[in-house]
Order: C-alpha cells, then structure tokens, then sequence
C-alpha cells in the first residue's frame, strides 16, 4: 500500500488536469485584485498588506494552495472509504455550529475561534458531495431500482439543509438543492428536473410581476408564465414526443391565434388575456388528447399534464399569496424576491450595484478608478457583490470574461466529469458542477437584477476564508480524483 | 465499469442550460452596461458631483396640535479631498475669521480615521459646522477661489416651547459607533440622543436625496445635470404628534422649580402621557448649535443631574401609593373581603415586631384602611397571604409577584423613550438568598406598604393609577400620539389586563375617593372633580421622606391618571396632594380657580432641595 502511494506520486502531477488548474489560478487571482478595487481608498494601503481585506484574502489564497497540495498527495482512495465519516463529521459540526455560534446580523453560522471566523456551512459542501457519490458508487446501487434510494439520497442533501436553515443562513442551505442535477444526471426522470425548475420559475415570475402594468387584462407575471408554458408545450411536442405534425400544428395553432389577438387590439378590440391563453392553451390540450387517443403514447399525457399543472400552479400562486398569506407574510416574500423597493433592505443594493455595473460601460473605468464602489454605496462589495467592483471597473469586457472563465470552468468540469471510470468520480464531478452553476446563477443574477437576492458568494472571488477553503476542497479533491483515473489507465 | 450512454447524453441538457442562463445574463449586462445610459451618468466622476439632499426632519407637535419643534437652516463647509487644489489659505480663513492653527486642527480631524472612519478623498467631507449667517454670506462669494470646496445646507432644532426637554431630547452629530451600526450615516449627519428624537429616530429622520451637479475642469459647479432629472430627492421624516399637553407639561414643570422629583401624567382611556415632568430639568435649546458640547458636559457634571429623567428612570420606594395594588391583590386572592377587619393598635404588631400607624377607628376595613391609609391593615394582609396555612411563603410571593409585574412593576413597561429603568420587585429567590432560606411574612412585611426592597418608578405608580382608573386594564404608555402617515408600533395599541376582577377595582376606587372626600388627601378635593387618590409618604435613606401622590379623576369615566413624587418633601399631604390636585384641575377645568390661587403660590415658590443636598442615584 505505502510503496504503491509513493511510486504514484510523481505522477499526480504529470495526470493532473492543469487546464482547471489554470482556471482557477485565474480566478482566485482575478477575486484579490477585484477586492482590493472594492476596498481601495486613495490614501489606500498595498494590496498585500494584511490589514485589508485583499491583503487577507491574499493569505487565505496561500492557505488554500497549501491545503490544495495537502489534498493532492493523499491517496485518491481516502476519500471514497472516508465519505460516510467525513460526512458524519461535518454534520456534527453543522449541528454543533446552532448552538455554540454568536448571532452575526441575523445568524448563527460563524464558529468565531480566536481572531479567525468558519463559515462550516461552506464545508457542507464537499461532505455532502463525497457522501453522495459514495451512495450511488455502493454495489449495484440505481437510483430507480426503488423509492427508497430516492430517500437515501434526499435524506442525504436534506440534512445539512436543514441544519444550515437552522442557523438561519437561508442562502448557503438553498445551494445544495442544485444537487437535483446530480440526481438527474443519474436517472432521475427529466420531467422531474422540468417541473421543478418551472415551479420556482413560475412562483418567482408570478410573484415578481404581479403588479401593474397589466397585459391584455393580466399581470405581466402570468403573461410571461402562459407564454412559456405555450413555448414548452410546443417543444415538448416536437422533442420529447418526437411527433413533428403534432407540434408544428399547435404551434401554429399558438401563432395564429396570438397574431389574431395582437391585429384585434390594433383596430381597438381588446380581447381579455385571460380568456384567450385559457382557451389556447385547452383548445391545444383537447386536440393533443385526441391525437393521442390515435396514438396512446403516455409521453402526451406527460406534456398535457404539464401543461394543466403549470396552469393551475400559477393560479394557486396567486391565490395563495394574496388570499392566505398575511401581509407581513408578504412582504417578506417580496423583499425577499427584490420585489419591494426596500430602500434600506434588499432592493437598496440591488439598485446601486445595477447603477454600479451599469456605469461600467463597455470597458469600464479602468483599475481602482471606479466611484460607486468608492463611495460605498454597494454595502457587500467586497463579498457577495464582488462582481460589481468587475463590472464598474472592468466593464462589459470585464464581466463577460469571468463569466466566460466561469462557463469553461463548468464544461471543463462536465467534460472531466463524463471521462470518469468511477461511479464515484462521475457523481462527485457532477455534484461540483452543480454548486458552481448554482452559485454563478444566483451570485450573478442577483447582482445584475434577474434573481432574487440570496446571499452568496461567488466561487473563488468573494472576499472570505471559508468560502474559498470550501471550494478549493471540493475543487481539488475532485482533481485529485480525476488524476487517479489516468493512474488506473495507464 | 458499466456506462449507462441513454444517460450520458444529459450531460448535453446540464451543459445547455448553463449555457442559456450565462448567455441570457451576457445578454443583460449588455443592455446594463453598453445599451442602456440610464447609468452612464456616473461613468465619468470628474465631471458630476454628488451632493446629498438631506430631508427635513420631522416636525414635532403636541397633542392639541401646537407646533413644539422645527428645523432652521445651519450651513457646513464641505469638500472633496482629491478636487481641492493648493489655495490660499490666509484668503479663506480670513473669510471665515478663524486662525491657521484651528484650520489644520480641523483638516487633521477630518481626515483622522479613527474620529472619521467614513473618509475617503472620492467623498464629500465635513470640515467645518454651523457657520453662522454671515460667514455662510461671505464664503458664498469667495467659493470660486476654492475649487473643491462646497457649502452644504442642513437643518437644526429649534424649539418653540421651552418645556419637555426630556421628552424631547434633541439632535447630535454622529458618532464612530453610529456609522458602524447603521449604514444610513455619514460623518457629519445628525441622529437623535435623548428622548424621542432618538427612540423614533428611523420615522424622523426620512431618507437622504441626491443631486448631481456638473463641475467644469476646476471643480466650480456648473449647475444641475440634465436639469436634475437624474436627482433623487429626498423624503422628508414623519411628523409626530405628541401625546403631551405642552401647556400642562409647562405647568408641571413651573410647579417642581425648586424641587427633585417628578410628575407623570396619563390619559387612563388611551395610556397616552400627557405630561412627564422631570425636576430640575433644562432648556432644551442648550443642546442645539456650536455650544452643544460644552453645555452638554455642563449638564452631565451638574450635581441635580438634569440629564436624569426622574420620571421613567429613578427607582424610587412607592410608599403608601402601593397599598391600592395590594388591596387588589388580597381581594382577588381572597385573603381579605370588603368585610374583613384587622386591628390597629396604633400600626401593626405580631410576635415583637411594630409597624407604626397614626390615630384612626380600629378595627378597620378596606375602604377606610386606604382612606386612612392604615399601615397595619396593609400589614395583616400581607402576613396573612405569605403565611396562608397550606401554603408556603415562597410560593406565595411568586404569585403576589406575578400580579405585580402584571401590573407594570418590577420590569420595563416600555415607554417609547430611552432609558427607562425597570424599578424592582423582590421574588423568592432574593429573599431566600438574603435569609438564607428562612423567612415569613413578617420578615418581609414593609413591602406591604411600599417599602423595603420594592422600589418603582413614577412611570409604573402613575400606570397603576390609569389600571386603577380604568377599573382593571392599561396601555402602555407612550408620549407620542400619531406618527404621520403610519401607524403607531403594536405595543401601544395592545390592551394589558392584570388577572384581577373589575369589582375590586370598584372597591379600590372607593376607597380613593372616600381618601379625598374625608381622608389623607382632603386637599384634592376640587368641587366638581370627584378626584379619587392616595397620598404616600415614602422613608428613605436620603433624609427626609419622600412626598408622593396618586390620583385620577373624574370618578366616573376618568380623564386624567396623575403620580406626583417629590423628594425629601416630607408627608404625602404636604406637596404631593397639592401639586398633583393642581395639574388634574389645571387638565379639566383649564384654569386654577381663585379660591385655589393660594395654593398654587404655595406650590410655585416653595423649595425642598435645600432638604435634598446633593445625592447620588
């Protein structure tokens, strides 16, 4: 065992996947320099010097690389025999982190140790990947072999959210919900991972745009949700059924019928929205379920059941958050979401870090000079809106390069994910892959408007320790995984 | 390994939407940062200054609508660091008759980070406050040889009346610990201490405004961009209308000149204060302007301690004033009825201890023990419920305890000002402690009459007043009536109902009314009025008694609940009778009648500090 260790090591690296490396050397680096931007001042220190926060996230970064080292030398196979402990431990500590962390603005996430704070819900992360790919790497194990391997496999993403939930730190607990992805990946029926993304889709648009202007006699909200709902009926036809005929003809049915109503309005009549997308959508419905009586393929009655699903969500959507819910319930709701324009909450930084971006431009104001970021007026800067401090100074230029870092990161990820002989490597990869799309979309979207503001960073550039030890773990453990395999091969 | 190819392809569906969601977002920064130039007016900060607009504070009314406070214009220089140029600074500080010396004082604290942590040289900097109106004149016309610098207007406090300085509290520029704690400041803004205008402080202050000037290659500002279409303006803080009377409160506080203590006043229906009086007090407009600081030290060292505000924060023994709470809690624990009878063999005595009582009919029963206000009565009431037999005395007390802190005693009631202390009312563990363990009703017998350990503040006796008053239920109190366009917090809409039956408070309120009609408070017996009361004459370890007072009136349906403490003053008949008989006459009829002139002189020019000497608290 030991001699075998110690001839593999030289090859770790000659095996390692440099290309990620490289990406996230990137990264990390692009972080400092954009949190030294954040925090600059004119009569500012160096960006090394420890006191500020580049300075400190400088020497995390040092940590991170040695931590990264350690992950590499040790025996690939460490991980997958540990998983189950691992992951026992980092519960633990989760569970322990309720009770012993002080509250900080709202929540009891941070283990303060001394002159240094631990965010354990970052190390969630990777133990929850680990003890999942661990789960379906057991023998002979499917995920649709039986319900209760969907059980195992929830009890195991669910836990930890539910205890970072109890340390009322919303944000972090919501990212593992991305490991749906995995699941998918692994059998998961598709129409599983549809419904669930229309049915945030459709609880935020409805509930986001359910103020005036109306459309047609309807909120903005249901507009935007029958339209897509139309859009996915006709793809769905057309893909998933595979049935050309039956798809063009309802989604002419669809065109028509819509360029009928927008002609109607020009000459003065207003045909109620309502109405129309109700009787579209069923008249669509009725001429599906009879073909498909011709036909009897279950995969329509799939379709048509989305359809009237989605239908009725949006409607008990509405009539939940109007008619059952109190109006504090509300509200939160709506701050929440970036809805409410709460000067003082949420909708405050929203607002200023879109009129930060925005001043970008296409190139942006160039290193250190960016004001609104001077001015402190994006009160996450340094942290949660990082991007910003990219967007304000860099530009168009600037942020479409690191979300293009990030894009390839991620495919790079799926790439190195699909290469894998091991279930378990495959499963781990995957689980990586999703927390970094779930945190790219959310960090991203949230900063630029287009999402509801969840507090998190963004991977490798947010100012933080804990953030950045998590995912230099996951990252690197994968990795070390990943160089294994070519081990086996050669 | 097995490979599973029908799945692998959802590796495609991963990647696409990924893909969809990166390019939907490229999508949106081009529209934010290259289409859109809604933003663009920030992209170049050479050319635009953003100033703050601060709102108008909100104004502060009384209760009949009488304006009490308002802003009046203050000017401060400003300027940001990195546009000022090198300028003759003998020009500007001849313009604004102030020496070199005090100039780099002023540059040195401006950009000291430990007095302005907020400083950075891309922000507008406070150097100097207040100017006053002539300074302001002259810098106006001299600004354009000072690029850089600006002037900013903003608003102090002035106030109409010169009452409730307590009530009111005033303004202060921010400090370290305020910026850390809430973002909404800058260095030089302005947030209330004291009083109300630092407990509504987040309704009065409103929300900052932005113009943005357009400054040519020297900094001189060239006007409004776009002719301010791109400003923000600012909304102006919610006015608040008190529930002080500020005629009454003046009263009040002309009545305790020359006296320590205080006066606290409610209407029972609503438990809105209608005057807390303070003694000695202080003219509020000390605390406005340039000499803030040094009149601010010149109140903290004052001996009285005006800055004390008697009224919600000392802790003082009730006295007699208590005895209607424990006369409630006895009936409805059903240790005493309306007939039971103790003796008074000139006070209270059980096993060689003696309470001392003064001459009345003995045996005596509850009406006529609080219209005497009979100690021994008290006493046996008391010894009875600790030493009830089947009970033990620790459990008792925790229940008489719990009635009490019902009552609004022992804790915080939560008046809508800072500060407020909660008084004490001593539990089984306290006196477990203190004896070790063994103790009865005797032990602890002088809490029956207001003394001992239970100390209360003149907030607290004035609520039992209103509960009694109201025959069983309080709001909270509160000083402030309406907050314009919103509603008051929850807590002051909240009725609170102490667990005991109306019909003992019937029987209380009796008794305060035979206490006025033939008792210890006959001199508050105002033709008309039917004012119901309690006097109490509190033993101290200051010297002197303490005078206090209790008292609503009308009878039926009362209008005004009012306690009156004054310290070192001696018996409850000598200053807490007449000067609490006068504030409820003054609130009913408007006036003082001229049979009552005298007593009202009386008031107005007696002095009981010369009892007090200078005390600590």
């Amino acid at each position: 065992m030991e001699s075998r260790s110690i001839s593999q090591q030289p090859s770790v690296f000659r095996t390692l996947d440099w290309f990620t490396l490289i990406l996230y050397l990137l990264l990390v680096a692009g972080g400092v320099v954009s949190i030294y931007a954040a925090s600059y001042d004119f009569d500012g220190a160096s960006m090394f010097d420890f006191t500020e926060f580049s300075g400190k996230q400088t020497m995390w970064i040092g940590l991170s690389l040695i931590l990264g080292l350690v992950i590499l030398l040790i025996d690939y196979r460490v991980y997958e025999t540990y998983a189950y402990p691992i992951y026992g431990a980092v519960v633990l500590l989760l569970i322990a982190t309720i009770f012993l962390a002080p509250n900080i603005k709202g929540s009891h996430s941070w283990l303060v140790l001394g002159p240094v704070s631990l965010q354990p819900a970052e190390f969630g992360k990777f133990a929850t990947a680990l003890a999942l790919a661990r789960l379906f790497s057991s023998y002979n194990f499917s995920l649709n072999a039986k319900i209760s391997n969907y059980f195992r496999a929830l009890t195991i993403i669910f836990l930890p959210i539910a205890l970072i939930l109890l340390q009322r730190e919303t944000g972090s607990a919501l990212v593992y919900i991305s490991l749906i992805f995995v699941l998918y990946r692994e059998g998961m029926p598709g129409i599983v991972l549809l419904s669930i993304l229309c049915a945030i889709a459709w609880f935020v648009i409805t509930v986001k745009y359910a103020a005036p202007p109306l459309i047609m006699g309807i909120t903005l909200g249901q507009f935007i949700v029958f339209t897509a709902v139309m859009v996915l009926f006709v793809v769905m036809l057309l893909i998933y059924c595979r049935n050309f005929i039956v798809g063009r003809n309802v989604a002419l049915g669809f065109a028509g019928s819509g360029l009928l109503v927008w002609l109607l309005s020009l000459i003065g009549v207003n045909v109620p929205g309502m109405a129309y997308f109700l009787v579209a959508l069923g008249g669509a419905v009725v001429y599906v379920a009879i073909m498909m009586l011709h036909l009897r393929i279950s995969k329509y009655l799939v379709s048509i059941g989305f359809v009237v699903a989605s239908v009725l969500f949006m409607f008990s959507v509405n009539y939940v958050f109007n008619n059952v819910l109190g109006n504090h319930q509300q509200m939160r709701i709506k701050v929440t979401l970036g809805i409410e324009d709460n000067l003082r909450g949420a909708g405050y930084n929203v607002n200023q870090s879109k009129i930060a971006i925005g001043s970008g431009g296409l190139t942006g104001k160039g290193f250190l000079n960016g004001t609104q970021t001077k001015l402190k007026y994006v009160p996450e800067q340094h942290t949660d809106f990082i991007f910003c401090t990219v967007g304000e100074e860099e530009g168009f230029v600037g942020t479409v390069t690191v979300l293009a870092l990030f894009l390839l990161l991620i495919l790079r990820l799926i790439h190195i994910a699909e290469r894998q002989h091991s279930i378990f490597g495959r499963v781990y990869a995957y689980c990586v892959v999703s927390y970094l799309i779930f945190h790219l979309c959310i960090n991203v979207g949230m900063v630029i408007g287009l999402c509801p503001v969840i507090g998190i960073p963004l991977p490798f550039f947010s100012y933080g320790g804990s953030a950045l030890w998590g995912f230099t773990i996951l990252l690197f453990i994968l990795l070390r995984i990943d160089a294994a395999r070519k081990i086996n091969r050669d | 390994m097995s490979k599973d190819y029908s799945l692998e392809k959802r590796k495609y569906v991963i990647a696409a939407f990924i893909c969809v969601i990166v390019v939907i977002y490229v999508v949106r920064l081009f529209n934010l940062q290259v289409k859109d130039d809604k933003y663009k007016i920030n992209a170049d900060s050479n050319a635009f200054l953003r100033r703050t607009v601060y709102p108008a504070r909100g104004l502060i009314y009384d209760r009949n609508g009488e304006l009490v406070v308002f802003n009046q214009p203050a000017y401060d220089v400003m300027l940001v660091p990195k546009d000022v140029v090198d300028f003759d600074t003998t020009a500007f500080c001849r313009t604004l008759g102030i020496t070199r010396e005090q100039l780099r004082e002023k540059w040195a604290e401006m950009k000291d980070p430990r007095r302005n942590p907020g400083y950075s040289s891309y922000t507008p900097q406070k150097l100097i406050a207040h100017l006053s109106q002539e300074d302001y004149g002259r810098l106006q016309e001299k600004l354009y040889l000072f690029p850089g610098f600006f002037i900013q207007k903003r608003t102090i406090r002035q106030y109409n009346r010169l009452a409730a300085a307590n009530v009111l509290g005033n303004i202060r520029e921010v400090s370290v610990s305020d910026l850390e704690r809430d973002s909404y400041y800058r260095r030089g803004d302005y947030t209330g201490d004291l009083g109300i205008e630092k407990s509504y402080e987040t309704y009065l202050r409103g929300v900052k405004g932005e113009e943005i000037l357009m400054k040519d290659a020297l900094g001189r500002i060239k006007g409004k961009y776009e002719d301010g279409k791109f400003d923000v303006s600012p909304r102006s803080g919610h006015n608040l209308k008190l529930s002080i009377d500020i005629d009454l409160q003046e009263y009040g506080e002309r009545l305790m000149t020359g006296k320590i203590g205080a006066i606290v006043a409610i209407e029972p229906e609503t438990g809105e204060i209608l005057a807390l009086v303070t003694s000695p007090t202080y003219d509020p407009t000390l605390l406005i302007g340039r000499e803030r600081g040094k009149n601010y030290a010149e109140l903290v060292q004052n001996p009285y301690k005006p800055l004390f505000d008697r009224a919600l924060q000392a802790a003082y023994p009730p006295g007699s004033t208590f005895k209607p709470s424990q006369a409630l809690i006895f009936l409805q624990e059903g240790i005493i009825t309306t007939g039971t009878s103790f003796p008074c063999a000139r006070g209270y005595n059980n096993r060689g201890l003696h309470v001392g009582c003064h001459g009345h009919a003995s045996p005596i029963t509850v009406k006529p023990a609080l219209q005497t206000s009979c100690n021994a009565y008290f006493c046996w009431g008391l010894k009875n419920m600790i030493d009830k037999v089947g009970t033990k005395p620790s459990g008792q007390l925790t229940k008489w305890k719990d009635y009490l802190v019902e009552m609004g005693y022992g804790y915080k009631l939560g008046i809508d000002l800072p500060s407020e202390s909660r008084g004490f009312i001593p539990n089984a563990d306290y006196y477990s402690k203190a004896y070790k363990g063994s103790w009865s009703g005797n032990t602890i017998i002088s809490i029956s009459i207001g003394q001992g350990e239970v100390l209360a503040t003149p907030l607290q006796i004035a609520n039992l007043c209103a509960t009694i008053a109201n025959r069983g239920w309080f709001y909270t109190p509160h000083v402030v009536k309406e907050i314009e366009d919103t509603v008051l917090p929850q807590t002051y809409r909240t009725k609170h109902t102490p667990h005991i039956d109306r019909r003992y408070y019937d029987i209380v309120a009796e008794g305060m009314r035979m206490a006025v009609t033939g008792g210890t408070c006959r001199a508050a017996n105002l033709p008309g009025l039917e004012v119901c009361g309690k006097t109490g004459t509190a033993q101290n370890p200051h010297g002197r008694d303490h005078s206090a007072f209790i008292g609503f009136a009308p009878y039926k349906n009362p209008k005004i609940a009012v306690a009156v403490y004054v310290e070192n003053a001696g018996y409850g008949a000598a200053f807490g009778v007449p000067i609490g008989s006068l504030m409820i006459e003054k609130y009913l009829n408007g006036k003082i009648a001229p049979e009552r002139k005298h007593v009202e002189e009386n008031m107005l020019n007696s002095n009981t500090i010369i009892y007090s000497g200078v005390k600590k608290h």
